[in-house]
């Protein structure tokens, strides 16, 4: 049941619009609710191939040999695809905005460093006989220790889980393992507090479960393009993705979506376009790649893991002076989206309440697990959980009620938030006000009488001296090669510059991919 | 053994479209002779409803029944370039592409239009039916329909629309996090009511209590199935799903829905919803976006009436039966909270 409350907040709007507002019956419905939508499977083409992949059963192991011979003879089997047939097989997917450094091969090389990451691509004429093809490749591999919990992978030590990154964590500003937010001096807050109160949370890995499973069809079209039908939640990125791994130029390709049978964001990474695309390029006939159920919710790629240390400092009058935040966002084995993740995260602390000292250092880590990806939420989720459960305990222990508490550090217009913007546009405190109305959550007076509009600024738009740590040794780049790791020395990355200063503020703000290389100083394409 | 109640809040907030922005997106509006528009975007419908909210946003922006406007989307040859339906991006950035270029064909239609009926075009209105009449005198009046013969046919005009919109990109500070990450945030606070059985530790949502602050409603059919279907998420988060029961220990993943388990119809509950709407500076006429921060408030909520019910604080997702259980077993039995 849904009631708009158009009471609140009506002077800031017009309500005089003609199509805006109305609740008209969406222009897809009729093919939805018939079954005649068209996804990207209902293409189904003359001569189609269907590939699948062939997975690693190890978290972690050397490849010393894969023998496809008896494979390649299976009955139906057009073509079998090995990483040296992938034109450029390292991507990393936010290399398309020059952020990351390439970690992540479409078909494993010479390591797997994950269950489940392909192998070797089998290309046939039916689903069946790709399966019994697959039971035919004989891969010799060399299991290897593998690292699974956050914190242990970032000891002193530890296996390196991907070359690319030998401390296990994302390079953030060629310098710092995990990014830092700055506002206020927390252990000053700490230590003027009534009360200090750490906590320790834990969100698991979620799938995003579509209905529809990630998928493509490829097809050779004429004058030398490939048209891919596709299940994709983001066609440009899919698109220039395959160009780069395929190394073509882009309009090389005709990509048509737009009807997908659920995403969440587990259709981002691209997992099955490059592959299709390839099959089809070699072998001249369209090839279809859909992942089954099984792979979609082990091997496609989760939500991923986060780890969070909360530290808060509170004032027995509910006022929160303090809070300390370390997170450990689990990656698995390669990058893909988490490593913003990770700077969505930052952004979001302390939550949407005005805290005058706020200190956070957030990780993206590498361990032997299924690669994490982006999903509903992206980045705040988890943080969330962990925040909201901490106001609980923080108005149990001040005995305040914990609507009441939510609302008295509520940020309202004109304070300054911990990134250092000033909040704009707030209403936290009438979202609290309404739902506890609805809930018939008593709440007093005063608090009823309090607003997003009112009280805010002044003292609250300070920031406080903040004291900021000496610019550390640069991470160290040398190789953390264990014994086990006789893997080639990942492709060579310059030794990063001593640490810069903070980048001076662009006098106007530019445009293009140039642009982007400067944001974290990890332009590397 | 006994089943306990207990009411639990959270509440939250959600930035708007891809952190640090720099994720533009186009769109292209033109209409064909007989006044029907088409909007091409290479945008993606997920199922949340893209098309029918950019339809609504370019029929009214030009002044015509949203009957007049088609979205054809997602084809790379013939839509231009969209980052993609992440990000609680698609209304903000999309919508505000399909504004920008529809605006730009309302221009070229309305200046088709005053040539037709001789008037300057800054004396002319639609009436969203359409018409574009001078204003004030309603029968001084041509039908979109004509505008568009007149401009194709006699006047040679494109009645089209280029539109693009982005949020420049932000620079991080690296030493103290300094950044612009959003230009608006979505609101929400939720109270969930859940009853706890202390001997099995299975949790049952017996009702959930809303209001969320979302710009404005462009479509309150849509953004009803969103918050509906987003708590549901939410629920489903907070106490069924991982494909990694035992994580970090990565063993006895789930391979399919037997294994995987989700709410069904029967694990779900009332969720009574409120709506504001507090208009963004730059959002298509104030919106901002649900998609994403519906299921936020809900695995707090949740995981704090739980302490309300039985007195234990549950701080790993997801919170099965087994953890409650434990949980209460080490505290020694349930030890419901004070009742509110």
């Amino acid at each position: 049941m849904l009631e708009l409350r158009k009471d609140i907040f009506a002077d800031e709007r017009d309500d005089n619009l003609k199509e805006i507002g109305k609740g008209t019956q969406r222009q897809d419905m009729l093919g939805h609710v018939t079954g005649t939508s068209t996804y990207f499977d209902d293409h189904k083409l003359q001569g189609m191939l269907h590939l699948k992949v062939l997975r690693s059963p190890h978290a972690h192991a050397r490849l010393r040999r894969i023998d496809t011979m008896e494979a390649e003879r299976s009955p139906g089997v057009r073509r079998i695809i090995r990483g040296a047939d992938v034109p450029r097989n390292l991507n990393t997917l936010l290399s398309l905005i020059n952020f990351g450094k390439d970690d992540e091969p479409s078909l494993a090389v010479d390591k797997v460093r994950y269950k489940g990451e392909p192998i070797v691509a089998i290309v046939a004429d039916s689903p069946r006989e790709a399966y019994e093809a697959m039971a035919k490749v004989r891969v010799d591999y060399e299991p290897l220790p593998a690292v699974f919990d956050v914190e242990e992978a970032l000891k002193p030590g530890a296996l390196v889980v991907n070359e690319t990154y030998p401390k296990n964590t994302f390079i953030y500003h060629d310098v710092y393992d995990h990014q830092k937010l700055r506002f206020g001096d927390v252990e000053r807050g700490f230590a003027e507090a009534d009360h200090v109160l750490e906590q320790r949370y834990q969100m698991s890995p979620i799938e995003h479960a579509p209905t529809e499973t990630n998928g493509s069809i490829a097809a050779p079209d004429t004058n030398g393009r490939y048209v891919v039908y596709t299940s994709t939640q983001a066609l440009f990125f899919s698109l220039d993705t395959c160009a780069k791994i395929l190394d073509v130029p882009s309009n090389t390709f005709h990509f048509i979506g737009g009807t997908v049978g659920g995403g969440f964001g587990g259709k981002v990474d691209t997992l099955t376009e490059p592959l299709a695309i390839l099959g089809a390029m070699l072998t001249g006939r369209p090839v279809r790649y859909q992942l089954g159920r099984e792979e979609e919710m082990q091997f496609g790629s989760p939500r991923g893991a986060e780890r969070i240390y909360i530290k808060d400092g509170v004032m027995r009058d509910g006022r929160i002076v303090a809070r300390k935040i370390r997170a450990y966002f689990d990656s698995g084995a390669y990058t893909r989206l988490s490593s913003y993740a990770v700077v969505k995260c930052v952004a979001h602390l302390p939550g949407p309440y005005t805290i005058p000292n706020v200190h956070g250092d957030v990780y993206c880590v590498f361990t032997n697990r299924t690669p994490a990806t982006a999903m509903r939420g992206f980045g705040v989720t988890a943080m969330d959980f962990a925040l909201e459960c901490q106001m609980d305990k923080l108005a149990h222990l001040v005995g305040i009620d914990p609507m009441e508490f939510r609302i008295l550090n509520a940020y309202r217009d004109g304070d300054m938030k911990a990134h250092r913007r000033e909040a704009k546009n707030t209403a936290l405190i009438e979202c609290a006000q309404v739902a506890a109305e609805k809930a018939k959550w008593p709440l007093r007076e005063e608090v009823k009488r309090m607003s997003s509009r009112k009280d805010g600024g002044g003292s609250r738009a300070a920031i406080s001296p903040t004291p900021i740590e000496p610019a550390p040794q640069r991470a160290a780049v040398s190789q953390q090669r264990t014994t086990y790791d006789r893997a080639p020395p990942a492709p060579i990355h310059e030794p990063p510059p001593p640490a810069p200063p903070p980048p001076p503020r662009p006098q106007s703000p530019s445009h293009g991919a140039t642009r982007f290389s400067s944001v974290f100083g990890t332009r590397r394409r | 053994m006994a089943k306990h109640r207990g009411r639990g809040i959270a509440s939250i907030n959600y930035p708007i479209g891809m952190n640090l922005g720099g994720d533009p997106s186009q769109a292209l509006v033109h209409s064909n002779p007989s006044g029907k528009f088409t909007v091409s975007l290479s945008s993606i419908d997920l199922g949340q409803g893209m098309k029918s909210v950019t339809r609504q946003i370019c029929a009214e922006t030009l002044g015509v029944p949203v009957e007049d406007v088609y979205v054809d989307t997602a084809d790379s040859d013939t839509g231009p370039h969209c980052m993609g339906s992440f990000a609680s991006r698609g209304t903000h950035r999309v919508g505000n592409a399909v504004m920008a270029a529809a605006k730009e064909a309302r221009g070229v239609m309305m200046e088709a239009a005053a040539e037709e009926l001789e008037v300057n075009a800054a004396d002319l209105e639609t009436d969203g039916r359409g018409n574009i009449h001078v204003k004030g005198a309603p029968h001084r009046s041509i039908s979109t329909k004509d505008v568009a013969i007149a401009a194709q046919f006699k006047q040679g005009k494109t009645i089209s629309g280029r539109g693009i919109f982005l949020v420049p990109l932000s620079e991080v500070n690296p030493e103290t996090g300094e950044m612009s990450p959003a230009t608006c945030y979505a609101h929400a606070c939720l109270v969930a009511e859940v009853e706890v059985d202390d001997e099995t530790g299975e949790v049952a949502m017996v009702r959930m209590d809303s209001a969320y602050e979302l710009g404005r409603a462009l479509n309150p059919r849509l953004v009803e199935q969103q918050l509906v279907g987003g708590a549901w998420m939410g629920i489903s988060h907070a106490l069924f799903e991982t494909p990694e029961p035992y994580y970090p220990d990565p063993t006895h993943g789930p391979r399919d829905f037997v294994e995987y388990l989700m709410p069904g119809p029967g694990d779900t509950c009332p969720h009574d919803i409120a709506v504001l709407e507090r208009p963004a500076a730059d959002g298509p006429f104030g919106a901002k976006g649900p998609g994403e921060m519906c299921a936020n408030p809900v695995l707090p909520a949740v995981a704090n009436a739980i302490f309300n019910a039985v007195g234990v604080r549950m701080d790993e997702l997801p919170i099965t039966p087994e953890k409650v259980l434990r949980a209460i077993k080490a505290q020694g039995g349930a030890r419901p909270q004070a009742r509110r």
